[in-house]
């Protein structure tokens, strides 16, 4: 048993670390596409190791803890926000048979860990001892409390068409076609404000309150160097990857193969491709959707992020909940 | 109370409020700005602007050098109009010498600051996406900007101070590239522009970010001698291109860019559209160089006679005035300059304060201030 959970862990904090640097990489190369820009380019071919250099630098470097913080809170602070991001991980089903624990409430495992992350940013604010630190702890603060919630009543959408919170039967569910196609336009709905709530739990632009650099320097992590800096940005990109994870395990299918009604030979062809390349092509979409978004918008300000949250998101959600409901009910969905 | 006693009052923070220093060095004053900002949650209530971190007394220095190398410290003020100052001093020198200075040079003068007021705007677009966290626009920015400082490289020698002009006219004659460059860069640029309303101008995001943020009245930015983009934004008709025409831009076809709104996306509509006028004064000037001599014909020792000269030029920011005392020697007796940032930045508290700490940012950015200006 000991040892089960040893050998776990340890595979899910190497792919956290590899799934790290892939990030890392790729936000790079996809900013410079973007930008009229080549990217990294000299370390290794391509620059693909450009991101192990990164990190080798980080490590290096020397961790600097202010006088005036609050030592343990603030050397605390990095660990939780990394160990929630991979606390995250264990209910997705990544292939066929590849899901490290299917727990029968799944998806509100995951939206109940996720939240633990803001405990750890709001402690890294506030043991900081600086203000810029503070501000964008409290920013933090008040927008993942609140996009939490839209995030969720999205995801209660696709829990209520599948009748299930385990994501094993959810993906189960969707054998006869994704839910975003099967769904109607709740679906839909549900998958666009998700996408937003999720980017902006994730702290990421446009929704980058709480580092806005232009603003508060770094926001949370103005104070941190080093391994403990790493860890803020690691957890990040281990967050980003639940978030779109989760995103295509609901909404396109998880790791399903893409099928269309009576094409025989084409499904077959869909069927070869094997499952795990069908997740983590979905989830690298999501991904690029969601650098995407970071690379060409430029920031809200935080009353309008709160507007949008409160005014907009929140309601449509509601009545997309309702709409879904009287769906499920009625039996209209296929 | 004295005046003085009023600023010590309101540099004296209470233990109860939240005083924040942005600067001297943050990623969104652009230079060494320092701002005191008292906050209440995110809202602004104070903001007070500490200078003097980059001052040379260049003003001073002026004084210790002759009429016709002080001009090129003026580079230095805002190192993104370098041209436009070195203009404006040169016009004040030339207007006590009592010197015309040739038809080419003039022309010369005129394509060399449009093209300068572009590359200005061009970075401004670009730092003012990056303040609003957008990065991208700063990369598309820079594209643009590029060119044109390869086309002063190749006529100037220089890329950003360029100390061209001298009294009489220009330093040296245009590269035999320079109007096929220009051609080439003004059909990449005329085809990239509708690229900068597609990235910023017509986003969502960007227009609630801008509209009715930092608003300042006309009234207010004539009594806080606001010019240039920032008093245009507010309805202020203050181009002095057009109020006093200066080395041949009496004959220049363009119009006076106005908006009314006063607040930060007036000021950027403003920015956006000066840089299609520009376009359109260097295409009338690319082809119709004159003939001639690009200076006049000066002595080496240049001496002015006594008295006072003034000259006042648009630069990329607003209005820069010259002035000079002479008192009849090779040296200027006393050089002041009336640096557009300066006044502009006075402004800054009338727009902020009320508003968010993003605000204040975005407000900062549709300045377009340059600190070595205010400073000198």
């Amino acid at each position: 048993m000991l040892l089960e959970f040893v050998i776990v862990g340890t595979c899910v904090l190497g792919m956290c670390v590899f799934l790290a640097i892939v990030f890392v990489y790729m936000e790079r190369k996809v900013a410079a596409f973007m930008q009229i820009r080549i990217g990294p380019n000299r370390v290794g071919p391509k620059g693909v190791l450009q991101a192990v250099a990164d990190v080798l630098k980080l490590l290096l470097k020397e961790g600097i803890t202010p006088q005036a913080s609050d030592k343990f809170l603030f050397n605390f602070a990095p660990f939780i926000v990394m160990v929630v991001a991979m606390l995250a991980l264990a209910p997705i089903p990544f292939a066929l048979g590849l899901q490290m624990y299917d727990i029968n409430i799944g998806v509100f495992y995951i939206s109940a860990v996720s939240s633990i992350s803001v405990i750890g940013i709001l402690m890294a604010g506030w043991a900081s001892n600086s203000k810029y630190s503070l501000l964008g702890a409290m920013r933090s603060g008040a927008q993942i409390v609140s996009y939490e919630l839209s995030a969720g009543l999205s995801v209660i959408v696709i829990v209520a068409l599948a009748g299930s919170m385990s994501l094993g039967d959810i993906v189960e569910s969707q054998r006869t076609g994704w839910w975003i196609f099967k769904g109607h336009i709740p679906a839909i709905i549900a998958f666009v404000i998700f996408i937003i709530a999720g980017t902006a739990e994730l702290n990421r632009a446009p929704f980058d309150m709480a580092e806005a650099e232009s603003e508060l320097t770094a926001g949370f992590h103005t104070e941190y160097t080093g391994m403990r800096f790493a860890m803020f940005f690691m957890a990040e990109y281990v967050n980003m990857f639940t978030v779109c994870a989760v995103g295509a395990t609901l909404f396109l299918g998880g790791w399903m193969p893409f099928h269309v009604g009576h094409f025989e030979s084409f499904n077959h062809i869909m069927d070869f491709i094997p499952s795990v390349v069908w997740f983590f092509g979905k989830t690298f979409f999501l991904i690029f959707v969601i650098m995407w978004f970071r690379w060409t918008f430029p920031r809200l300000r935080i009353d309008q992020l709160l507007t949008l949250e409160w005014k907009y998101l929140m309601p449509v959600s509601l009545a997309n909940m309702i709409l879904v409901a009287l769906i499920v009910i009625m039996k209209w969905h296929f | 109370m004295r005046p003085n006693e009023e600023i010590e009052e309101l540099l004296e923070s209470k233990e109860e409020d939240f005083v924040i220093n942005i600067g001297p060095q943050h990623p969104s004053t652009h230079g060494v700005l320092h701002l005191k900002v008292k906050l209440q949650g995110e809202t602004v209530l104070d903001v007070q602007p500490h200078l003097g971190y980059i001052h040379r007394s260049i003003e001073k220095m002026c004084e210790a050098s002759t009429y016709r190398n002080f001009i090129y410290l003026t580079s230095r003020m805002d190192y993104l109009s370098a041209h436009m100052n070195n203009q404006a001093c040169s016009m004040a020198v030339e207007q006590g010498m009592a010197l015309a200075i040739p038809e080419r040079a003039k022309v010369i003068r005129i394509l060399m600051s449009e093209l300068t007021r572009i590359a200005s705007h061009t970075l401004w677009w670009g730092a003012l996406g990056l303040d609003l966290g957008a990065t991208t626009p700063f990369f598309i920015g820079f594209r643009d900007r590029e060119e044109i400082m390869d086309i002063f490289e190749e006529s100037c020698g220089a890329r950003l101070t360029m100390n061209y002009n001298v009294p009489g006219g220009v330093m040296y004659d245009i590269h035999p590239n320079f109007q096929k460059r220009v051609h080439t860069f003004l059909v990449n640029f005329k085809k990239n522009l509708p690229e900068y309303d597609q990235l910023l101008t017509g986003n969502v995001i960007f227009q609630s970010r801008m509209k009715g943020v930092g608003v300042i009245s006309a009234e207010d930015a004539i009594s806080y001698g606001c010019t240039g983009p920032v008093a245009r934004g507010s309805g202020v008709s203050c181009d002095m291109r057009k109020w006093f025409p200066y080395d041949g831009y009496e004959g220049a076809k363009f119009d006076e860019i106005l908006e009314t709104g006063g607040d930060c996306f007036s000021r950027y509509m403003v920015r956006v559209r000066e840089m299609y006028e520009s376009v359109k004064i260097i295409e009338q000037y690319i082809d119709n160089i004159p003939e001639g001599d690009f200076q006049a014909k000066t002595k080496n020792v240049v001496k002015l006679p006594k008295g006072e000269f003034y000259s006042r030029v648009e630069t990329a920011r607003g209005e820069l005035g010259v002035y000079i005392i002479s008192d009849g020697s090779m040296k200027p007796y006393r050089v002041k300059f009336r640096s557009p940032n300066f006044s502009n930045l006075s402004a800054l508290k009338h727009m902020a304060v009320g508003g968010k700490i993003g605000d204040l940012v975005a407000i900062m950015a549709t300045l377009d201030l340059v600190i070595p200006d205010i400073d000198r």
